[in-house]
């Protein structure tokens, strides 16, 4: 393209007139998400949000490690222990990253380059999965780590016991709760309205269902097709094996992610961007 | 060239923007004016697609804005200098917008340069910016790609005196290199410095729009006499309107020569006489859009 080639003196020079140039290619998707990679760490708040989850996993590494008693030092504890603050950075991680747009309202700079409101949201929907991705990856390999450590510290037989087919599933449920939070990203596209809804339907609203549950018959049979908690918790705990388990997290993955997500980017397409 | 075609957004219970039509042409500045709220922010951002048009369009050589395949290198804009993250530093707004058009780094310096960001405020966050240097920073935003439309929303807002000066020479470099430049400001004076067409607009309709020249030359001329009465009383007797300002200078509608004919006949000497052009702008805005001020007041 011709502007590469601009140099500083020459691009505010009266006398250079425009020159002809090839037609603008489209932005490929991949540049795209490179782009929305790179800003949801360039950002302070990003940029802690990535040293937390480093230090944290480090954290709670070294606290099982110190406060466990031998025979609990499996690897299983070390996955619990960095899997819990992993699980409420990561939500907040994909919020922000759709929320500042509006929020800090760069997105009258983003949705002006590239005027495809759903190519972004795609872009940063994909950025928000590979972050999820080796971030789990990290916490594995942190906790694999203390798990090797922990042992021969405390003069105990290293325990694996977090199967092969039990890792996916706790990758899945993280990615599931970074659903949720992108999710109420775009449909309330405010940073602090989106995290304290990503508060309320992960700490109030499972209270209530299993309150409902308890009291009305009816519902105990059918909090497991509502409450996303409780399916994301069978991911965590590698209990979803059978197909019925798997179409309760299929159901209350559509009624929590797929549904408000379409009905959200509706919205945001067509909104006003201020 | 930038087109807009009976552009209309309306919300619930008023309209911002009542069928707007004009065009801002390439190698010329476009001055769009308005009292606050007259919808020159939304006309901007309708331009931009950041706002969908109740009915009409506006459209960049013939495009939709939104149809632009890679829009920051055809058109540069600044709608809000204070619209960047607080949190990245005037460097990595730089390099984000650079990289989404696919654009080298080395840009990125080049354009810090050019808005004279030096680069220890490169590196600071945008958060503990004044107002001219987000000013600073937007505009190197929408100069980035080098386009040939630029699309400015009260640029000159925070710059200090020379900043004014700076924008004003880029401007208008930019225009005589054949760029399309459309720019809204408050500040009268900048304008009418550096436009050479001028877009009215009041309560979300077109009041005027034309060529400076022509806009100003309708305002009139102004004249000045020992005997200010006695001019008025002879342009009166002449079949020609006038009002009696309170400096003792004499307005009418009437151009310089009939003026100074009707003087000359009446033996009045004039000390001066010249078209109204000089308190021209600001004249012909306030009552160009006496009917939208706030303060309900008219020139």
């Amino acid at each position: 393209m011709i502007a590469t080639t601009v140099s500083p003196t020459t691009s505010t020079d009266a006398s250079r007139s425009f020159p002809v140039r090839e037609p603008a290619r489209a932005i490929p998707i991949t540049r795209l998400v490179k782009v929305e990679l790179r800003k949801m760490f360039n950002t302070r708040s990003g940029f802690w949000m990535l040293v937390s989850i480093g230090i944290l996993s480090l954290l709670a590494t070294g606290a099982v490690i110190i406060f466990a008693p031998d025979n609990a030092v499996t690897y299983e504890n070390f996955a619990t222990a960095i899997g819990f603050p992993m699980s409420v950075i990561l939500p907040m991680i994909a919020i922000l990253g759709v929320t500042s747009e509006w929020s800090q309202r760069s997105g009258l700079t983003t949705f002006t380059l590239v005027p495809s409101r759903g190519r972004v949201i795609n872009a940063k929907a994909t950025a928000t999965f590979l972050v999820g991705l080796v971030s789990m990856a990290v916490a594995f390999a942190v906790g694999a780590l203390g798990n090797i450590v922990g042992s021969a510290l405390a003069g105990v037989d290293t325990v694996w016991d977090v199967s092969l087919a039990t890792a996916p599933q706790i990758v899945l449920g993280n990615l599931v709760g970074m659903a949720i939070g992108f999710t109420l990203g775009v449909v309330l596209r405010s940073s602090a309205a989106a995290i304290v809804g990503y508060f309320v339907v992960s700490l109030v609203l499972p209270g209530i269902l299993a309150l409902l549950a308890q009291v009305r018959d009816w519902f105990a049979d059918l909090q497991p097709w509502i409450d996303w908690n409780y399916t994301q918790v069978n991911l965590f705990e590698g209990a979803t094996d059978t197909a019925k388990e798997w179409a309760m997290l299929g159901s209350t993955t559509a009624i929590w992610i797929v549904l408000p997500l379409i009905v959200g980017l509706l919205f945001l397409r067509r909104s006003e961007v201020k | 060239m930038i087109t807009v075609d009976s552009l209309t957004r309306r919300y619930a219970g008023f309209t911002a923007v009542d069928n707007v039509s004009f065009t801002a042409q390439p190698g010329r500045v476009t001055g769009f004016l308005g009292p606050n709220g007259a919808g020159k922010s939304t006309t901007m951002r309708v331009m931009v697609g950041l706002t969908v048009p109740t009915s009409g369009s506006a459209t960049i050589d013939g495009i939709r804005f939104a149809d632009l395949p890679n829009p920051g290198l055809e058109v540069g804009v600044l709608l809000d200098a204070s619209a960047q993250h607080a949190g990245r530093t005037g460097r990595e707004t730089l390099t984000v917008a650079a990289d989404t058009m696919g654009l080298p780094r080395t840009r990125v310096d080049e354009m810090l340069e050019l808005v004279s960001l030096t680069p220890t405020e490169a590196k600071r966050r945008v958060r503990n910016y004044s107002l001219g240097m987000r000013q600073r920073l937007g505009i190197a935003t929408a100069l980035l790609g080098d386009p040939r439309v630029l699309i400015l929303d009260e640029p000159a807002n925070g710059l200090d005196p020379a900043g004014i000066r700076w924008m004003r020479d880029l401007l208008r470099s930019y225009a005589d290199k054949g760029g399309t430049v459309l720019l809204s400001s408050h500040l009268l004076h900048e304008i009418e410095v550096i436009a050479d067409d001028l877009v009215v607009i009041g309560n979300g309709k077109i009041v005027a729009s034309g060529t400076k020249e022509e806009l100003l030359a309708a305002a009139g001329t102004l004249a000045r006499s020992t005997w200010p009465r006695d001019l008025a009383h002879a342009l009166e007797q002449a079949g020609i309107a006038s009002t009696l300002a309170g400096d003792g200078s004499v307005r009418t509608d009437a151009d310089p020569a009939q003026v100074g004919a009707v003087a000359l006949a009446a033996g009045i000497a004039l000390t001066e006489l010249r078209s109204a052009e000089g308190a021209g702008l600001e004249d012909m805005f306030l009552s160009l859009t006496a009917d939208t001020q706030r303060e309900g007041v008219a020139a």
